[in-house]
């Protein structure tokens, strides 16, 4: 017999009360488990995919320009002293210092075509780092392979009238259209995108490329400070960011998260509620009993083991059930609530040793003045409550 | 020298706002092995001057010494320590512990003592044979008659060898002749050297004790 005893055997006897307190603490720990786990899963999700966001950071060559206008009439403007990035230069991105954020370049060469006498833009890409940049593109056919498969927006397709399977000939280079992009509403649909060796031959333009997108997305990425590293190590190149989609989306998760903890501040206060009344009513209703603890030798830090135990031991049990409710439910609502369909949980450790320690710690805090209030019992008092 | 001396206690209540003196100079000695029977009539403050000697309620004036030590000078929490080293209880309703079985009943003194369980066990065993309940250590109270759920009190009040046993109307619940089996167990305690202290309304339960100590309003009127 030791005061544990004492402890686990009253749990034992009042097991509608604890299952009702147990119950009442796991339902907050299992919200703060679902909504936390919901927005770091929803977050890594979001950072999963950024390349799908398309690129955030634009290099182009650097140039001056000069609006030229007389007497209020405009004579449009030129530009001069345009300066070129060659390929090589790209290569010092990957020696900033914030290169691991950095998760895919996309150089391109930029030009004007003839095609079965049909001008149109020829852009030169790496087609790996450029469809790992733009998972939106929907191809009919198959991805380019080879330097001499061609890849075409689908209103290029339409006025070269080829589609993917065909042959076309370019200065007398025989190409084949690999596949053909479904409709993108962008400027996309216009374009021929070859391999960037090959169109930087077609255009004459070897080892130089026109511009640069550059996708370095994350929540925690320092934009800012990445374009400045860049434009520091390419000095003939404009560096510019283009953030407003992912900022819109991290501000939503943000906002989102903010909503969750304050859920999670609500429900965890009335789970620490329900812990108070029903511990306070335990100890009013065990009053005679406690009598008798005091008239027998037991110290009032003896009592005050005794309750605060019960509710540590509830409180775990809660803490655990919340934990793999909360889980539950996040696993069932995380497929609704995420960016992409194949969303993964985020099992952590902290959150599940947080939840525990936070169900043992509100159960304590809540418990704490009903084990006071029972320690200060005057055992006359208790006794003469029968 | 007396195990216990009460010295001109006295005990004052404040009830709906009218002083209520429960013990107006109460001087009582009592000596090692000694049972004694406090009579009286209901509202004669014998169950106070019972709390008063238990350490349990702090008189408004007065002393009482017990076993050499001045209890209500004792600090903090070393009145409840001397509760449990010296003193065994006898409530009047067994106040047993309804989701704990006999012998969980009659170790709960010892769970605040540092001994091994199997000792404890060992300990309340014997409690419960000296008392005839040998059978039925793990009863819970409702699996038990009045008789026996008064036992297994007794059992528990000495289970840590008490100097002195304190018992508040322990036949107040019990047919007459459940109450005389309790009332011979008690005379058999003291035969073994165990000093009781016995409140009662019960005049024939008088003949079972070495003396009787009659209050009446607060007063020691014959003893």
């Amino acid at each position: 017999m030791k005061l544990h005893t004492i402890s686990i055997n009253n749990l034992k006897r009042r097991k509608a009360k604890m299952a009702f307190l147990t119950i009442g603490l796991m339902v907050g720990i299992a919200t703060i488990v679902t909504l936390v786990t919901l927005t770091s899963s929803m977050s890594s999700d979001i950072e999963r995919k950024m390349d799908e966001f398309g690129a955030n950071i634009l290099i182009t060559p650097q140039s001056n320009g000069l609006a030229m206008s007389y007497g209020g009439i405009s004579l449009g403007g030129v530009s001069f002293d345009q300066r070129e990035i060659r390929e090589e230069d790209l290569a010092r991105i990957t020696t900033i210092a914030n290169h691991k954020n950095v998760s895919a370049v996309s150089p391109k060469v930029l030009g004007g075509i003839k095609i079965n006498n049909h001008d149109v833009l020829l852009v030169g890409v790496h087609f790996a780092s450029e469809l790992k940049m733009k998972q939106w593109w929907k191809i009919f056919g198959n991805e380019p392979k080879s330097e001499h498969d061609l890849l075409l927006g689908s209103e290029a397709s339409r006025v070269l009238n080829v589609s993917s399977g065909d042959r076309l000939t370019i200065k007398g280079e025989s190409f084949t259209v690999a596949g053909v992009l479904d409709q993108t509403g962008s400027q996309d649909d216009a374009l021929v995108f070859a391999n960037l060796a090959t169109a930087q031959k077609l255009l004459g333009k070897q080892g130089k490329i026109s511009m640069a997108e550059v996708a370095a997305l994350c929540s925690g990425c320092p934009i800012g400070d990445m374009v400045t590293q860049i434009a520091e190590k390419i000095p003939d190149a404009k560096v510019s960011a283009i953030q407003q989609v992912v900022e819109g989306r991290l501000k939503s998760l943000n906002q989102f998260k903010r909503f969750s903890y304050a859920m999670a501040g609500v429900v965890i206060f009335i789970g620490s509620l329900i812990v108070f009344v029903t511990m306070m009513g335990s100890v009013n209703e065990r009053t005679t009993e406690i009598g008798v603890f005091r008239a027998i030798g037991f110290r009032k830090s003896h009592i005050m083991r005794i309750i605060l135990l019960e509710a540590a031991l509830v409180s775990l049990l809660a803490g655990f059930l919340g934990y793999a409710v909360g889980m539950g439910s996040a696993k069932l609502a995380l497929p609704f609530m995420a960016e992409s369909k194949n969303a993964h949980l985020i099992w952590d450790t902290s959150v599940a040793c947080g939840s525990i320690g936070l169900a043992v710690a509100v159960g304590l805090l809540a418990s704490l003045y009903p084990a006071l209030h029972a320690s200060k019992l005057d055992p006359t008092e208790a006794l003469r409550a029968l | 020298m007396a195990l216990i001396t009460i010295k001109n206690v006295k005990k004052q209540y404040t009830s709906d706002g009218d002083v209520v003196e429960a013990l107006r100079g109460v001087d009582i000695s009592i000596e090692a092995g000694e049972f004694i029977t406090i009579m009286g009539q209901s509202g004669s403050g014998k169950s106070t001057l019972l709390s008063v000697l238990g350490g349990m309620n702090h008189p408004t004036s007065g002393e009482v010494e017990m076993a050499g030590v001045k209890l209500y000078h004792l600090p903090g929490e070393k009145l409840a320590d001397f509760r449990a080293q010296k003193l065994g209880f006898v409530f009047q309703s067994f106040n047993l512990i309804s989701y704990l079985t006999a012998i969980e009943n009659v170790m709960l003194p010892l769970a605040i003592v540092s001994m091994n369980t199997p000792d404890k066990k060992a300990a309340a065993r014997q409690a419960l044979e000296r008392v005839g309940l040998g059978g039925k250590l793990d009863r819970l109270p409702n699996q038990l008659s009045g008789g026996e759920q008064e036992r297994v009190a007794i059992a528990r009040a000495i289970v840590n060898n008490p100097e002195i046993l304190l018992a508040d109307e322990p036949t107040g619940n019990l047919d007459s002749k459940t109450s005389e089996d309790v009332m011979a167990l008690f005379r058999e305690l003291n035969d073994g050297g165990q000093t009781i202290v016995m409140v009662t309304h019960n005049r024939e339960n008088g003949v079972y004790s070495d003396r009787t100590i009659t209050l009446k309003d607060g007063v020691v009127v014959a003893h």
